[in-house]
């Protein structure tokens, strides 16, 4: 392996920041899939500081409204999701590119793959992208995501949730995840959701209704904010209580 | 005060749905030193992962591309080399997502055509042979392959991030 100065470092450290066990056996995809050697650990001065800059060009003006686009409107709750996309100092990180992706509101994907019996909504892609402003906030119309079947095991559902995808301010701060809808009765059955092993790091791929956030006649809002990694291949210290 | 980051979480099967660019081409295929990187993403019993998606960060030259890797593992962009930068042999940054891969995994291609420039890289000299091979492309014809690997003993090496 590397030479014995290096430390080993399994693909499930927790030092990555929030645990995330990557071969969870309870999510059968992991199994042939999650890396099974060690990691490399690079020298301290290898950080690469630098990541892609996506300019207004790589954003259209009705990107962030997946309501939008359509002859129609599409079926379902009608939804504002927003927060800020964050350093671990609480630092905004300001025109970073954020794209999300997502099912119908009957649980449903436009995409071939996806054989879930609910029916398809001719007015809705389920894409969205934006930059964040000078806050670091996003912010996304949308509807909320129906609950679906998938083959993992017996009865298996995920709970709502929609794709997120992150940049940062670094190539090593890139984050894809998931942002989940409070109070999901599906949480408790979920190997993706648990394979985060710490209930508060679990906590924050939750997001928060928002009564201010909600639109009167209108949407319901909620609220998430992103915190990203230093992209260091040091620890990545997590909050503590009372902090 | 620190905040916690947000975790992980599997891109999932149906990530085309958003994250379908015409990003492939970091340089123009008509460009000066263009030439096509390709490579099959392999899960561990070597059946091409076909839902899977790669992105390579050239950090020198401040390029950025993504291909999916359907339908049969394959992926694809057209590069160019990278200049050397600070000590460091020309190379990729790359990122694999997939479905069952919960967090992304960071690799790094380098070229066949610097050996000596690869000799002296510091995160190079740092692995064992079999290691170090891995990690560097192999010219087919006009283009280079690199396949990456998820397990086993001819695993691609996977960096800490």
């Amino acid at each position: 392996m590397t030479d014995a100065s290096s430390p080993i470092v399994l693909p499930d450290d927790p030092s990555f920041g929030p645990e995330v066990q990557v071969d969870y056996p309870g999510y059968r995809s992991t199994r042939w899939r999650a890396p099974d050697r060690p990691l490399v650990t690079l020298p301290e001065e290898e950080h690469d500081p630098t990541g892609p800059v996506f300019g207004d060009s790589a954003v259209d003006e009705l990107d962030h409204d997946l309501t939008a686009g359509h002859d129609g409107e599409p079926l379902g709750e009608r939804i504002i999701v927003t927060g800020r996309v964050l350093d671990v100092d609480g630092r905004p990180l300001r025109r970073t590119l954020v794209e999300i992706w997502q099912a119908n509101a009957g649980g449903r994907y436009r995409h071939e793959v996806d054989q879930h019996p609910a029916p398809l909504d001719p007015n809705f892609q389920g894409a969205g992208r934006c930059l964040t402003d000078d806050a670091g906030r996003y912010r996304f119309i949308t509807v909320k995501p129906g609950s679906y079947p998938w083959g993992n095991h017996e009865n298996a559902w995920r709970p709502a949730h929609i794709h997120f995808s992150v940049f940062g301010r670094a190539f090593t701060q890139r984050l894809v995840t998931q942002m989940y809808f409070p109070g999901d009765p599906l949480f408790e059955f979920d190997p993706i959701f648990h394979s985060v092993r710490d209930p508060k790091a679990r906590a924050l791929l939750v997001s928060r209704f928002d009564l201010p956030t909600t639109t009167p006649e209108w949407a319901l809002g909620y609220q998430w904010d992103i915190v990203l990694g230093r992209g260091s291949p040091g620890p990545t210290p997590f909050e503590q209580d009372g902090a | 005060m620190t905040f916690g980051t947000t975790p992980s979480q599997t891109v999932g099967p149906f990530y085309s749905i958003g994250l379908t660019w015409p990003s492939t081409e970091l340089v123009a295929p008509d460009a000066p030193g263009a030439l096509e990187l390709t490579g099959v993403l392999f899960d561990g019993r070597g059946e091409p992962i076909a839902d899977g998606m790669v992105e390579v960060w050239d950090a020198a030259g401040g390029r950025w591309g993504r291909s999916g890797t359907a339908p049969e593992g394959r992926f694809s962009f057209v590069v160019a080399k990278p200049v050397a930068d600070g000590g460091h042999a020309p190379h990729l940054d790359v990122f694999v997502f997939a479905r069952g891969l919960l967090r992304h995994q960071r690799t790094r291609i380098y070229f066949p055509d610097e050996p000596a420039a690869n000799d002296a890289d510091p995160v190079l000299s740092a692995l064992d042979e079999r290691e170090r091979e891995a990690l560097v492309a192999r010219p087919e014809g006009a283009a280079l392959l690199f396949d990456i690997r998820m397990q086993g003993e001819s695993a691609t090496v996977f960096l800490a991030h």
